[in-house]
């Protein structure tokens, strides 16, 4: 704000379209954010492109592909004694991920509140549901390698690129899952044990591991819509 | 701004924003279990899938509450991506054409799933 003030003429800080020049024309920092979020945002938009490349290559191979899609209502079904509900897994697993995100939202809320031990628990609750999460994809990649036959070469119910793709997606978004329940908790740690607190009490790494873990479930969003229900 | 001290934001915001949520998550996953087909089909899992996709940047990620030049910065490159998936669903249309034209329709012949 001070140096705001200090600008010929501008007392406060603008915002709009006219912020952007603002923003960009002061011959300094652009983003008034921590450098760290800047760097998770900056992270994620090139996770964003390698996850659209997984897409947009899947959509490119299911077009071009002369055989039969295999239907993913069908192949994801589970039967739970009776007839197979269709996609009942990956709906559990969509909620599993929802509900993941919500304690990491309360999660980076009570950390700007300073309160350790709300923010210790939430965090240690979203990586108890991430794992979760990667333990039924496990269980999902087993029932289709071992009992469907899907291969990335080929699979007796359709186009042989159905295996490539779906392994290729959801193993690399299992594995941003897996990285990210790793990070969540070495922060949550942190937290407990007070090594942010010796910092000067800023918690706004909690935000920061908060973004990452918001984008593996909007990543999730797409490949559910894309991948699955398509 | 918001930022400066960091971002906090009244808890209900977040939990009205994870009720809706489960509730479009609910609604897409309906559109598979009502067998929806047609045209309807894409047109509401695209509806459904920015809805949430919008809602987790916005709020969540606390986009909604951020400098238009960090928006503009994170969300303006993405559009970049639309032209690929243009250029490859061309792509992918001329290579379809030309393998039924060379080596003829599908002969597979699909099994069911187990379960």
């Amino acid at each position: 704000m001070s140096e705001a003030v200090m600008d010929a003429g501008i007392t406060t800080e603008p915002g709009g379209t006219h912020g952007i020049a603002y923003d960009f024309s002061r011959d300094k920092q652009v983003f008034p954010v921590p450098w760290g979020k800047a760097m998770m945002w900056i992270f994620l938009l090139s996770d964003t492109f390698i996850f659209s490349c997984f897409l947009v290559s899947y959509m490119m191979v299911r077009i071009s592909t002369t055989d039969p899609w295999p239907l993913p209502s069908e192949v994801f079904a589970l039967s739970f004694g009776g007839d197979p509900i269709p996609l009942i897994l990956i709906a559990i697993m969509t909620f599993v991920l929802i509900t993941s995100s919500g304690t990491m939202a309360m999660a980076v809320n009570m950390g700007y509140r300073k309160d350790r031990n709300k923010t210790f628990w939430l965090m240690i609750a979203t990586a108890a549901l991430g794992a979760c999460f990667v333990g039924m994809q496990a269980f999902e990649w087993t029932k289709l390698i071992v009992d469907e036959g899907v291969r990335p070469w080929s699979n007796p119910m359709g186009a042989a690129q159905f295996g490539s793709s779906f392994f290729m997606i959801t193993g690399f978004h299992g594995l941003h899952v897996s990285a990210g329940v790793i990070y969540l908790l070495v922060v949550a740690m942190r937290v407990k044990n007070g090594f942010y607190e010796r910092r000067g009490g800023n918690y706004e790494i909690v935000e920061i591991a908060g973004l990452y873990w918001h984008f593996v479930d909007l990543v999730w969003v797409f490949i559910f819509a894309f991948f699955y229900l398509w | 701004m918001a930022s400066a001290e960091g971002q906090q934001h009244p808890i209900r915001i977040y939990l009205w924003i994870w009720l809706l949520l489960f509730v479009v998550s609910f609604f897409s996953y309906m559109v598979d279990y009502l067998h929806i087909q047609g045209v309807w089909r894409p047109t509401l899992i695209l509806i459904f899938m920015f809805v949430k996709a919008g809602f987790i940047i916005a709020i969540f990620m606390h986009m909604k509450w951020e400098r238009l030049s960090l928006k503009f910065a994170i969300m303006g490159p993405p559009a970049a991506i639309l032209v690929l998936i243009w250029l490859m669903a061309m792509e992918g249309g001329y290579v379809e054409t030309n393998r039924v034209e060379h080596y003829g329709e599908s002969t597979f012949v699909p099994e069911s799933p187990h379960h």
